[in-house]
């Protein structure tokens, strides 16, 4: 396979010369054995027999995804592939079914290659709160390669996988891309089905390609996107199809499109991050985007309104996690009910993740509703007004997507509140239910910054076509090697 | 010291084929434990709910017929504790608060108590699932070496009713109870014969003293035990000079006492939160309505009709009209067979009887209305007595034998029922020897002989049949 190439072509290569699909896995396995002791990108990897034994199968069907290897982040439960959360509580969990993207990427040929590694139920931005260890940038091993969906992103980025499902809360599908040099798209709150997707926060979960570019990326949301009987917060989003919407895209669409920066949103981040993105956006504008400038003052407090209703909805959703039906457990021999579940509990969950369920607690109990959790709904609705506001006459906001590169491995740990901080670009996308993608901006000292473009709920054909378009006119999807 | 009650009642609705959140059978009763379950009722990771709309129909037909206030908007609300009753850690339910609300509000129900009628009014109407059950193998938890789990009730659909503090005696309690059951049984919500149908929570208070709530009531006859027993134990406290405290207590039936509970749960620590698995969903006024045109008669009104159409007495319209099922089961019979009195006789006297004796389950009875009528009009006809209707009744109820077989095949035609009153008349004679004088002295005297036997038929035989009879055996006529 060529450098860059996008899997959408390969897969049309596959169906009609099956022995390419072959080498392809192959490829992609040697890849692993090289990489994958150090970039530790998967918690469970599928033996290649197993995994040869479905690709033939799958070609011979002919479908979609016949011969496509998927990486799925291990908070997306799979039928007889233990399901971890990277969490000790959830070791040994093997889900009796699957959730309904699975489903649709097996019915439609794809073959789950692994599960991929994860910041501990998905809290976190560098992959490094995993119960099975700190997944490792291909670009630099020393450094962190964001998260929570590190391990698809590497996957992606190191080519051990054709293409990934990540899951995005408040960015965590961005980041990674962002700091791997892929393309990481959330879609529209509801265009996914959540239906056995492990929930953190239930109001911004969702799940999302991670992929080498943005036609691969709208290629699986033709898969995995569109109702679901089993998830009542799904939509009908009536895109008959993704890809062949974005495959007609050129350069030439940026002419007249117009995106506004908003200046709240650049403060924060790096010098060299604003430089390089901001140098992107020239190159886009020299095709006849326009860009404005808008201020929004309170979106400053998306970060804060986040961390409330993210926490919240964490500590009611973790509540399950007893050690009675399944996960960790012990004998509760001469133990209250009280004192096994606060064993379990307290053994079970790390660090991060009991910080988010006490401070989730604490927001949700009675005396603090009104000043937490209430005002972060407020917030929530002030934002989408705010945003409507702003995008009467534009297309999209652009962002970086990240306010710096990867940090080196344990360097955010010393202090978490730049761990959240590095969320500031990407919440708002979540908190008002939109679509919000990152690709890849270009370069500072060896690591990757991507450029992320989001808009309001319903309008993610609209950033895809920007965003493609823009990855033809810069060249930039050329990136990855195989 | 007057006392003040308020009840919240948790009815199951055992007409929904499927549980509240999921496609599994709601039939847990006959079904071995841990059978009906999947991953959304047992909460395993990354489940949604996904809301039965057959029980939100059946929680706005219930509020209508309340006249209660229907919400526009509904809500699920996520309850949080742990418990290992409760798979997700938390219950999904309904919660007023700020822009959240329950389904419906207000509303009421007039009870009839030592003849005085009384407005019991309703606080609130909620959907909730049931939590799974819970059995210890020694009653008291703590001496229990383990504790099973059956997930069979995990998720079941419950209607909540909450009242306001409106009652005043466990009398009026268990009435109000009956007159909810009554109506959710003839709105098809609830079959209250089945166990663990219902359960109730009363909130009861003495002027002077807290509000104790009681938790765990599972039958009319508990209500009535566990109320007065709060009462005199509150009474006995404030009247010692002590307070009562505001608790939650709960009611154990074996040793028939209300025992503190161990954890004291106020409402505050249960972190209440809106559902986000669950969009809100518009109740509009369309579907409102449409649910309206679709609702049955309501019992009150049946049993008004009852008295008219039938005549029968306030007491027999009462007794059919009590279970949604007897009471059609009337009008068939009464469709075919014109004495509408008769019927409710048999039906109230013997073969509800025969009901209870087996739980109250209509669902064992094998008669068609055709084969009730047929035996009353055979009665008529004289073809049997009532002691032999009652002795086939058995048999037809439950074994939907054909009576008029049932008599040919064993014989019981006319002649064995003159052979009976023979027998009855025998006896009266022989037990009344001064009245047998009387009649040897004036024939007119034989009246009270015949009076005797009637009375032993209980009034149905025919009377010139059994004047003949006397006469004969007294050799008054050949």
């Amino acid at each position: 396979m060529r450098r860059g190439a996008s899997i959408y072509r390969q897969a049309q290569i596959f169906r009609e010369n099956p022995s390419e699909a072959l080498e392809e896995v192959y490829k992609v396995y040697e890849n692993i054995e090289k990489k994958e002791n150090i970039l530790k990108a998967y918690i469970t990897l599928r033996p290649l027999e197993d995994v040869l034994k479905d690709v033939r199968k799958s070609l011979e069907s002919k479908k979609p995804l016949s011969g496509i290897l998927i990486a799925v982040k291990d908070n997306i439960s799979t039928e007889g592939i233990r399901t971890t959360c990277a969490s000790k509580i959830l070791e040994n969990y093997v889900p009796p079914y699957d959730a309904t993207i699975i489903n649709r990427i097996k019915n439609s040929g794809g073959v789950i290659i692994g599960k991929t590694n994860l910041d501990e139920f998905a809290m976190g931005s560098t992959t490094e709160t995993s119960f099975f260890g700190i997944t490792r940038n291909p670009w630099n091993i020393d450094h962190v390669p964001g998260g929570s969906s590190g391990g698809s992103a590497v996957a992606i980025s190191a080519y051990m996988a054709h293409m990934a499902l990540g899951t995005d809360t408040g960015g965590s599908i961005r980041n990674p891309a962002s700091y791997t040099g892929i393309v990481g798209y959330k879609p529209t709150y509801g265009f996914v089905s959540r239906y056995g997707i492990i929930a953190y926060a239930s109001s911004l979960d969702q799940a999302g390609p991670m992929t080498r570019d943005v036609l691969d990326a709208a290629f699986l949301m033709d898969i995995i996107s569109g109702k679901d009987p089993m998830d009542p917060t799904t939509i009908d989003h009536g895109i008959e199809s993704f890809s062949r919407e974005i495959e007609r895209i050129d350069p030439g669409y940026l002419r007249g499109r117009r995106i506004v920066l908003i200046r709240e949103l650049w403060e924060g981040a790096d010098r060299d991050v604003v430089s390089t993105v901001s140098g992107y956006i020239d190159k886009l504008m020299s095709e006849g985007l326009e860009v404005i400038e808008r201020s929004f003052p309170e979106i400053i407090y998306s970060l804060s309104a986040y961390y409330v209703i993210a926490t919240a909805e964490a500590s009611s959703n973790l509540a399950r996690y007893q050690g009675i039906l399944y996960g960790l457990s012990e004998d509760p021999s001469n133990k209250s009910w009280t004192e096994y579940m606060a064993k379990i509990r307290g053994e079970g969950f790390g660090r991060e993740v009991k910080k988010r369920i006490v401070l989730g607690s604490h927001v949700l109990s009675a005396a603090y509703y009104d000043q937490y959790y209430l005002k972060a709904l407020k917030m929530r609705r002030i934002l989408r007004r705010g945003l409507e506001e702003i995008l009467k006459d534009a297309d999209a906001i652009a962002t970086p997507t990240t306010p710096t590169t990867a940090p080196r491995i344990g360097e955010i740990r010393k202090d978490p509140y730049i761990m959240y901080l590095a969320d500031m670009e990407t919440v708002t996308a979540n908190l008002i239910g939109g679509p919000a993608i990152s690709i890849p901006a270009g370069f500072i000292n060896g690591l990757p910054i991507g450029i992320q473009f989001f808009s309001l709920p319903g309008k993610d054909l609209e950033i895809l076509r920007i965003a493609r378009a823009s990855e033809l006119k810069t060249g930039l999807h050329d990136i990855l090697s195989t | 010291m007057s006392v003040i009650i308020g009840l919240e009642i948790h009815l199951q609705v055992t007409s929904s084929k499927t549980k509240l959140f999921c496609s599994c059978s709601a039939d847990y009763r006959n079904s071995p434990p841990n059978r009906n379950v999947c991953p959304i009722c047992l909460g395993l990771p990354g489940v949604l709910p996904k809301p039965n709309k057959y029980v939100i129909e059946k929680a706005v037909q219930l509020a209508l017929a309340l006249g209660s206030k229907i919400s526009d908007r509904l809500v699920f609300m996520r309850k949080h504790y742990f418990y290992p009753d409760l798979p997700k850690g938390y219950q999904i339910s309904q919660y007023t608060m700020g822009r959240y609300s329950a389904v419906a509000y207000g509303g009421s129900l007039e009870i009839f108590v030592k003849g005085r009628r009384k407005i019991v009014r309703i606080r609130r109407i909620n959907i909730e699932e049931d939590p799974a059950k819970i059995i210890y193998p020694e009653k008291d938890p703590w001496k229990s070496p383990y504790t099973l789990i059956d997930y069979n009730r995990s998720g079941i659909p419950l209607l909540e009713i909450a009242t306001e503090p409106d009652l005043s005696d466990a009398e009026e309690a268990v009435s109000f109870v009956e007159k909810l059951l009554e109506l959710a049984d003839h709105l098809n919500i609830t079959d209250p014969s089945l166990e663990g149908s219902f359960r109730i929570d009363a909130n009861i208070s003495i002027e002077g003293g807290e509000r104790v709530e009681v938790k765990n009531i599972g039958s009319l006859k508990d209500l009535e035990k566990a109320i007065n027993y709060e009462i005199i134990r509150q009474k006995r406290i404030l009247e010692t000079g002590g307070k009562v405290v505001r608790e939650t207590r709960h009611w154990d039936d074996i040793r028939g006492v209300t025992v503190s509970a161990r954890h004291k749960e106020f409402e505050e620590e249960y972190k209440y939160m809106p559902e986000p698995d669950i969009p809100p969903l518009e109740i509009d006024h369309s579907y409102v309505e449409k649910i309206r045109s679709l609702m049955p008669e309501l019992p009150w009104v049946m049993r008004e009709r009852f008295i008219k159409q039938y005549g029968l007495t306030d007491y027999e319209a009462g007794v059919l009209v009590s279970r949604k099922w007897l009471a059609k089961y009337f009008e068939d019979i009464a469709r075919i067979y014109n004495k509408p009195d008769k019927i409710a006789d048999l039906l109230i006297n013997d073969f509800l009887g025969k009901i209870n004796e087996r739980g109250g389950r209509f669902d064992l009875v094998k008669a068609r209305p055709e084969q009730i009528a047929e035996l009353l009009d055979l009665l008529d006809k004289k073809v049997i007595s009532i002691k032999i209707l009652k002795e086939i009744l058995d048999k037809i109820v439950f074994d939907g034998e054909d009576p008029k077989k049932i008599i040919s095949e064993k014989g019981l035609t006319m002649i064995s029922e003159d052979e009976y009153l023979e027998e009855l008349a025998e006896k009266v004679i022989r037990e009344n020897p001064k009245a047998v004088e009387d009649v040897k002295k004036n024939p007119k005297a034989i009246n009270y002989l015949v009076g005797q036997v009637m009375k032993l038929t209980r009034g149905r035989a025919d009377p010139e049949k059994i004047n003949i009879i006397i006469r004969r055996k007294l050799g008054l006529l050949r």
